[in-house]
C-alpha cells in the first residue's frame, strides 16, 4: 500500500494543524511532488488565507460531494507552484454536509492523479475529525508541549488506533528551547514516553509563523526560518528520506539524544 | 506533594517535572475508561473474591495501574498467607 494520503489532526483545536498542513503541502510541492491538499475543516475553513488563496475560490468540498461540480474543477492552483492544488472547505455549510464514505470516494479519485493528498482536519473527535481521518494512509497527530494537548493528543491516538488505520506519527508544535532547559516545558523525550509513538518532526515556536500568516506566504519559502526547516524536514520524512532532528538547543542534549534514538531506531 | 520546607529550601518540583507526573496519571484512567475512585472498588472487590478461597492480608495486597508503550496493565500483588497459619489463627 502506498502512503500517500496525510491527514493532520489534533483533538485540541488551535495546536497548528492548518499550519503545518499548508507547510508540508508547500515543500512536498517545492520538491516536485504533484500535491493536493484539502481543508475539511467545513464551517471554520482556514487553509486557503494559510496559502494564499481566497480570492480563487469559486467551488468547495461540498460543491464536488453534492455533484455541483467536478472534482478539477474545485481544485485551485497555487499562486507560485503550479504543481500544488487546494480544495476549500464550505464555508457556510456545516460538518455533517460530508461522510466518512463521501470522503473515502473523493480521495480515491486523487489517488490516481496526484502524489500526495493533505487533509486538514478540524479540531475535536467528531464527525468532522472521522470525515478527515477516514480516506487516510497516514494520521500525523500534532501537539504543543502542554497538558491539556498532550492529554487530547493522546485521546485521538486512541481512536486513530482503535480504527486500524495505518501509521501514526507525532509532530511537536511551538517547542520553546529555553523554557525546556529551565525545565518549565515538557520535553520531546517527556511527551515521547508518554504518548509512546513515533515522532516525525518538532518544530519551534517561531514568531515568523505569524508574519508568512499575515502574507499569505508560507513560512517553508523562508529559507532561513526554523520552523520552515522543521516543516521541510517533516516532508522529507514522510517521503520515507531520514534526516537528523534540528538540534534547536545546542547546550542541551534532548535535541540530540532524540535524533541519535531516531537514527538508531531507522525506520 | 511538596512540603513547606520543600519550598522555602527551593526544593519544590520543576513545573515540567508536575506536568509530566499529572498527565501521566490522567493517560491511565483517560485510556482504561475508568476514574480513580473505580479503581479503590475493583480493588476491594478483587480482595473479597480472593479472601473467599485463599487467607489473605488485604493490607498487604497492592493493585496498580502500569503503561507499557501504549497498553495499559493492571498488575496486582496479593501475597497469601501460608495455610498453616490460617489454621492455627482459626483455632485460636
Ligand atoms: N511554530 C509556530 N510558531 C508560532 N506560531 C505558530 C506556530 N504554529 C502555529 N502558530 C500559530 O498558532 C495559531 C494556530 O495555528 P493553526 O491555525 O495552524 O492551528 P489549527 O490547529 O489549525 O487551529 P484550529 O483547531 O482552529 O483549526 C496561528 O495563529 C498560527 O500562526
Ligand atoms: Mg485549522
Amino acid at each position: 500500500m502506498t502512503n500517500k494520503v496525510i491527514t493532520i489532526t489534533s483533538g485540541k483545536g488551535g495546536v497548528g494543524k492548518t499550519t503545518a498542513t499548508a507547510n508540508i503541502a508547500t515543500a512536498l510541492a517545492v520538491d516536485g511532488a504533484r500535491v493536493v491538499c484539502i481543508d475539511a475543516d467545513i464551517g471554520l475553513r482556514n487553509l486557503d488565507v494559510v496559502l494564499g488563496l481566497e480570492n480563487r475560490i469559486v467551488y468547495d468540498l461540498v460543491d464536488v460531494v453534492e455533484g455541483r461540480c467536478r472534482l478539477r474543477q474545485a481544485m485551485i492552483r497555487d499562486k507560485r507552484l503550479p504543481n500544488l492544488f487546494l480544495i476549500p472547505a464550505a464555508q457556510t455549510r456545516d460538518k455533517t454536509s460530508v461522510s466518512p464514505s463521501d470522503m473515502v470516494r473523493l480521495i480515491d479519485e486523487l489517488r490516481t492523479e496526484c502524489d500526495w493528498v493533505l487533509i486538514d482536519s478540524p479540531a475535536g473527535i467528531e464527525r468532522g475529525f472521522r470525515n478527515a481521518i477516514a480516506p487516510a494512509d497516514v494520521v500525523v497527530v500534532i501537539t504543543n508541549p502542554e497538558i491539556s494537548a498532550v492529554r487530547d493528543a493522546d485521546r485521538i491516538i486512541g481512536l486513530v488506533e482503535a480504527e486500524e488505520k495505518g501509521p501514526v506519527r507525532l509532530v511537536l508544535n511551538r517547542l520553546k528551547p529555553e523554557l525546556v532547559k529551565r525545565e518549565d516545558m515538557l520535553s520531546p523525550d517527556d511527551i515521547l514516553e508518554l504518548l509512546a509513538i513515533e515522532l516525525i518532526g518538532i518544530v519551534p515556536e517561531d514568531e515568523k509563523v505569524i508574519l508568512s500568516t499575515n502574507r499569505g506566504v508560507p513560512i517553508v519559502l523562508d529559507g532561513k526560518s526554523q520552523a520552515g526547516q522543521a516543516f521541510r524536514n517533516i516532508a522529507t520524512r514522510l517521503a520515507g528520506q531520514n534526516v537528523p532532528f534540528l538540534n534547536l538547543e545546542d547546550r542541551n542534549g534532548f535535541f540530540g539524544r532524540i535524533s541519535r534514538m531516531m537514527r538508531s531506531g531507522g525506520d | 506533594m511538596s512540603t513547606f520546607f520543600d519550598r522555602i529550601l527551593g526544593r519544590e518540583k520543576r513545573s515540567a517535572r508536575q506536568a509530566k507526573d499529572r498527565l501521566k496519571l490522567v493517560l491511565i484512567h483517560d485510556r482504561i475508561d475508568m476514574n480513580p475512585g473505580t479503581l479503590e472498588t475493583l480493588k476491594d472487590e478483587l480482595i473479597e473474591v480472593i479472601s473467599r478461597h485463599v487467607d489473605i492480608d488485604p493490607g498487604a495486597v497492592h493493585i496498580k495501574m502500569t503503561q507499557d508503550g501504549r497498553q495499559q496493565r493492571l498488575i496486582a500483588d496479593i501475597p497469601i498467607n501460608p495455610s498453616g497459619r490460617r489454621r492455627s489463627r482459626k483455632n485460636v
